[in-house]
Order: C-alpha cells, then structure tokens, then sequence
C-alpha cells in the first residue's frame, strides 16, 4: 500500500473505527469452511436488496402515485425513459427473486437447524425481515394501478374487516376511504419508498451484527469456536473475506445467470411474476374473475381460502406466519443439523417443503370443491409440523455430531 | 435422501409451477412473428384502419412506431395519420366517450396492451370467431367472448359465418344446443387463408404495441447472458486459486 493512502486510512482511522470494523465483520470473522450451496442466498438476499433500492429510486423518478396517472406513467417508464424498461424489469422480477432467495434462505436454517442456541434472536430478526418484506411486497403491488393491484389490494385489506367488533374501522383506516382509492395508492406509496425500505435496511443491519456476535452455524450444526487453534481463531475457521468474498461471487453471477433469463426473456414468468389483468387500469366498478395474490403469497392465501369462516380463515393465515417466530423453542432435538437428525424429521421437513409448495400452487386456483379439500388437507400437514415438533424431535433418533465439521 | 438430489428437486419444482399457468380451452396458436417487419407493416395499417377509429393506443407514438417497424416519418404521415396531427403523438381516437358508450354500450377498450392481458392467441382466435346471431344488437356474436358488444369490423374481409349446432345429451337427460364449428355463408374480400393472415398480422402488431421494446431486450439478453458466462469462468477461477490453501 502507498503511503499516502496509508496516511489517509490512518486520518479516519483516528476518528472513525474503520479498520475495526472492516476486521470484526469482514477480514477477521472466522466464517465455517464447510459451507454449501444453501448458504449463498444470505449474501443474494442483500444484493436483491440492494438491486430493489436502486431501482425503485429510479423508477422514482418518473413514477406518479396518482390514481389517475399511476398506470399510465408505469408505461411511460416502459415506452419513453430511456432504459425505463429495464429499470422496470429489474425491479419487478427483482420482487420474485426477493422471495425465492429468502424462502431458500429460510429453509437453509430449518435443514441445518440455525435457529437453534445461540442463533434465535438471529431467527427472530430474520422472521421480521420476512414481514416487513411481505408488508413491503404488497404495499408495492399496489403501485402500478393494475386491476389485480387494485383488486388483490381489496381483498387483503378486507380481510381486515373479518376482525371483530372494530374490523370494518380497521379497514377505513387502511384505506383511507371506503374503497380502495387515490388516498389508499398515496400512502402506499409513502409506506413502500420510504418507511418499510429504512426499517428492512435498519433489520437487516442487526439481522448481521447479531449473525456475527455468534458466528456463523454451518451443514453439521457443528460450534466452530469449540476447537481454537494457537492463533486464538477456529480451526474449522476461515476468515470471510477473501475466502468467503471470492466464493460468494461465484454464486452471485449463477444467479444472476437465471435471474437474467428471467428478465429478459420471461418477465411475466406466464403471469406469474407481472400478472396478465394487471396489464388493464384498475377499473374500482369491474371485478376480475379470477383475483390471485402473486405467487410469493399463495401458500397464505390457499390456509386463508381453506377455513369455511372467514374470520377463522385470517387467524389461520396469520397463525401460519407466526408459527415460524416459534420454531427455536418447538424444536427439541438435541442436534441441529439434518445430517445428524433421524428418519423422522427428514420425513417432516420434506412433507412440510412440499406442503408449502403445493399450497402456494393451490393459492393461484380457482377455489372449487375439489381444491379446496386438497387445501385443507395440506393446511392441516403445514400447521402439524410445527405444533407436531416438540413430541417428534424428542423422539428421533440421532447420530453423534461429530468434533469437528465435514470438509473434503 | 442426498441433499444434492434434494436441492435439485425443489428447484425444478419452482419452474414447472410457473408452467403450469391457467388453460384457456380450445384457443388458436396465432403463430405471428415479431421479426417480420412486413407483417407488422400490415398489421398496422389494418390497425389504423380498422381498430383506431373506435379503439386507442394511447401508450403508443407514431413515430416510434415507424422506426420500430421500418417506415421513414413520412411514410407514417402519408399512410398510417388519420387521427393525429404531429407525428411524435400517442395512437388516440377522435370518437367522444359518451358517443362511444351510447352506441356500443361501453367505451371501447384501449388496446395499447391487450397483447399483453388477452394474449395473442386470444386475440387470434376472437378475430377468427365472429358468427352470426340476430338477438344481439350488431347481428354478430363471439365464440370466445359471449355477448361481445362489439360489431365484426373486419366482416368485409372475411365475410359471415353461421354456426352448425350439434345436440348435447345432458345426464339429465335434456339436450342442449352447442355450437359445433362455425361456416361461411358469405364469402369476403379474402379467401380462408388470406384472411387467417391478415389476422395474424394485425395480433402480431398489437403484440408489438403491448411492448416495443421486447425483440430488443431479447437481443439484449444474449449479449447480457454470453457476458455472464464468461464473468463465471473467470469468477471460478479466482475462487479456486484463493481456496488453494483451505483444507
């Protein structure tokens, strides 16, 4: 390094603890060698991130959160900025993106048990990341003044009504007004260029620092900072930066690999990340047949569609929401990772994976008879995971963990 | 189970959901190319001549259209400027709205991206489906869009269709009349295959109307995809050099 440089890393450094951040969190956090594909969507999750706050700024820019003009100035964006289009796409496919990496992240934790000691303030914050997002996600949807933003909009916030005694006043205070409106778009917009992004930045900050106060879990759920070398670090150890910056580069342009195929060649993904009705102005006087949340929400709305009492049906969809924040203490087995547990969790992660997948297909379908039966059944297997967990891993059987972490 | 084989398998779940989109019964492959500027030439005079005297397309610019589909401004002005004045104007139309809902019922859809919402084989097989049927107000009804309000503009060019009932035995056991296909009682300035042309040109303008920019962000895409690629290569061998000495 040349001295100048140096003199001026040494300026800040005597005012602001540069250096010893760049070590605590970067240099010198000792991150597991072991880690595997599932353990690239933390770093994905904030480049989405990162990519949702840069373009949502441009699209900023030319977009007017006005009920008469929001459509209209979508396609502007579309036609007439230059590069408008693919600031658009980016942003809009970067929604999907945002939710598959976060399920994937998820469901990383649930395999290798993260969430367990020392790791669940971790999962908590993690879990309030998940909800701002939704709230962030939807908030959005409403924004581009389509027919299902306009009509998707309605129904979630009636579902507010459902609440007794004070539900229709919950709802008029959502809105704004009575219906969906001018009003309702404007505080929306409010709430998703500004107070939902600062508080997911804010989240996502503590999400780490208390990541890195107890360090990373990894695919044998084994403690690194157990087995110490000479050097006072973990010999299973590496410190994150170059090792993990190097690597989590890789994985960065696979994905966006796939997330450029997307955005280029399926930007709708057949209607499911732009929907098809969403291509016509919200029309408050005309309902769609069919209205479907966006993919990332069917699983939620299949538990919601599946309860015969609609007020029953919005317990039951929060409820399967707030099950999540619970995991840390309905999980009794005395292991953390998949690879050590028994047959019996294997079997009820797996069910419970494809539970979630298959309500989220029931989610985007007309409710008939026949479906509805399927949604229930699958609504019963979700919830049974989870208030079924502290009795099945106790009872599982498990395999010693071994010392140290597997490394080939 | 192998935790490979496990990732693979809910990755390729998450595509074949998004596959598995909603059917729309028996529709027409329109099978329009958005490469063919001549077509999308055709399309758009049909369109201007045809459609905008009573539908909009109010996202969509004379003049860029003509550069996107190969005509000089002139050739705009001269050929396709019925309605506007100024060639950096949106397609709009100069019927008034409470004429339109007095004579059709409703104003008539914009159609700047109806490409977009419909589909194109929706729309290609709406235009091929008009038929005959003096209950309603125009004389004409749709086989895709039931009680359609609109009248078959095109009819000059294809001509009319009747449709040939067949009877339904219900497990009831009373019999309903369902239309079986649909025949041409009178010919029109074109012949079948003329016609299925014409059509196809005109879905396949409005497919470019619904978004201009789409041959180019898939020219884009390669460009962006061949890049990524090579960055890979270069991102994994960096990542093997670095890891050299993790055992």
């Amino acid at each position: 390094m040349s001295a100048p440089r140096n003199a001026l890393l040494q300026w800040i450094d005597e005012r602001f603890p540069l250096l010893d951040v760049w070590n605590e969190h970067l240099a010198q956090y000792y991150a597991p060698k072991n880690f595997n594909f599932w353990y690239y969507f933390g770093s994905l999750a904030i480049f989405v991130l990162v990519n949702q706050i840069l373009t949502g700024i441009w699209l900023t820019m030319n977009y007017k959160p006005d009920a008469h003009l929001a459509f209209a100035s979508v396609e502007y964006i579309m036609r007439d900025v230059e590069w408008g289009w693919l600031i658009r796409y980016l942003h809009s496919t970067g929604a999907s993106a945002f939710f598959i990496v976060v399920y994937l992240h998820m469901f990383r934790a649930m395999l290798y048990g993260s969430y367990k000691k020392p790791r669940e303030l971790i999962w908590l914050l993690g879990m309030v990341i998940y909800v701002a997002l939704m709230a962030e996600a939807f908030m959005g949807y409403l924004l581009p003044w389509g027919q299902m933003s306009y009509w998707g909009a309605q129904v979630i916030i009636s579902l507010f009504g459902a609440v007794p005694v004070v539900g229709d006043d919950l709802a008029l205070w959502i809105r704004g007004d009575y219906v969906v409106s001018d009003a309702t778009l404007n505080r929306f917009f409010a709430f998703h260029v500004i107070a939902l992004p600062l508080v997911l930045v804010g989240l996502v900050f503590v999400h780490i620092v208390a990541l890195h106060r107890v360090g990373s879990n990894n695919p044998d759920g084994v403690e690194i900072k157990k087995v110490k070398g000479e050097d006072g670090h973990p010999v299973d150890g590496i410190p994150f930066h170059p090792y993990y910056t190097v690597k989590d580069i890789v994985g960065l342009v696979f994905f966006l690999f796939l997330f450029s195929i997307a955005l280029f060649y399926l930007p709708e993904m057949g209607g499911y990340f732009l929907e098809h009705a969403n291509f016509v102005a919200a029309d408050p006087l005309k309902t769609p047949e069919h209205i479907a949340p966006v993919w990332y929400f069917t699983p939620y709305y299949a538990i919601l569609r599946a309860v015969p009492d609609k007020f029953l049906g919005v317990v039951a969809m929060g409820a399967a929401i707030v099950v999540f924040f619970l995991i840390p203490w309905l999980d009794r087995s005395p292991v953390k990772s998949i690879r050590y547990r028994g047959v019996i969790f294997r079997a009820a992660l797996g069910v419970f994976a494809v539970s979630f997948l298959v309500l989220g297909w029931l989610g985007t379908q007309p409710a008939t008879p026949g479906l509805t039966t399927l949604a229930r059944i699958f609504s019963v297997i979700y919830f049974a995971f989870f208030i079924l967990m502290p009795w099945y891993t106790r009872i599982d059987k498990t395999a010693p963990v071994p010392e140290r972490v597997t490394f080939k | 189970m192998n935790k490979k084989t496990f990732a693979a398998i809910l990755l390729s779940i998450l595509p074949a959901l998004a596959t598995a989109a909603g059917s729309h019964g028996a529709l027409q492959h329109a099978g329009n190319d958005l490469s063919d500027n001549a077509s999308l030439q055709r399309g758009a005079k049909l369109f201007v001549n045809y459609c905008l005297s009573c539908h909009p397309a109010a996202f969509m610019r004379y003049n860029r259209m003509g550069r996107d589909i190969g005509l000089t401004e002139d050739q705009v002005r001269d050929n396709l400027m019925f309605a506007s004045e100024k060639v950096g104007e949106t397609m709009q139309v100069a019927m008034r709205t409470e004429d339109a809902r007095e004579w059709f019922g409703a104003v008539p859809p914009d159609l700047s991206l109806i490409a977009r919402s419909r589909g194109t084989d929706w729309l290609y097989t709406y235009l091929l489906s008009f038929y005959d049927d003096p209950n309603r107000p125009w004389g004409v009804n749709n086989l895709v869009f039931p009680q359609v309000g609109m009248p078959h503009v095109l009819w000059d060019l294809q001509g009319r269709q009747a449709p040939v009932y067949k009877e339904e035995k219900a497990p009831d056991g009373s019999t309903a009349r369902k239309i079986e296909r649909l025949e041409t009682v009178t010919d029109g300035k074109l012949s079948g295959a003329e016609y299925q042309q014409a059509v196809r040109d005109l879905v396949n303008f409005l497919e470019y109307t619904a978004e201009p920019i789409k041959l180019e962000r898939q020219q884009l895409g390669k460009w962006v995809l061949a890049f990524l690629v090579v960055l890979f290569a270069l991102a994994y061998a960096l990542k093997k050099e670095y890891w050299k000495d993790v055992h």
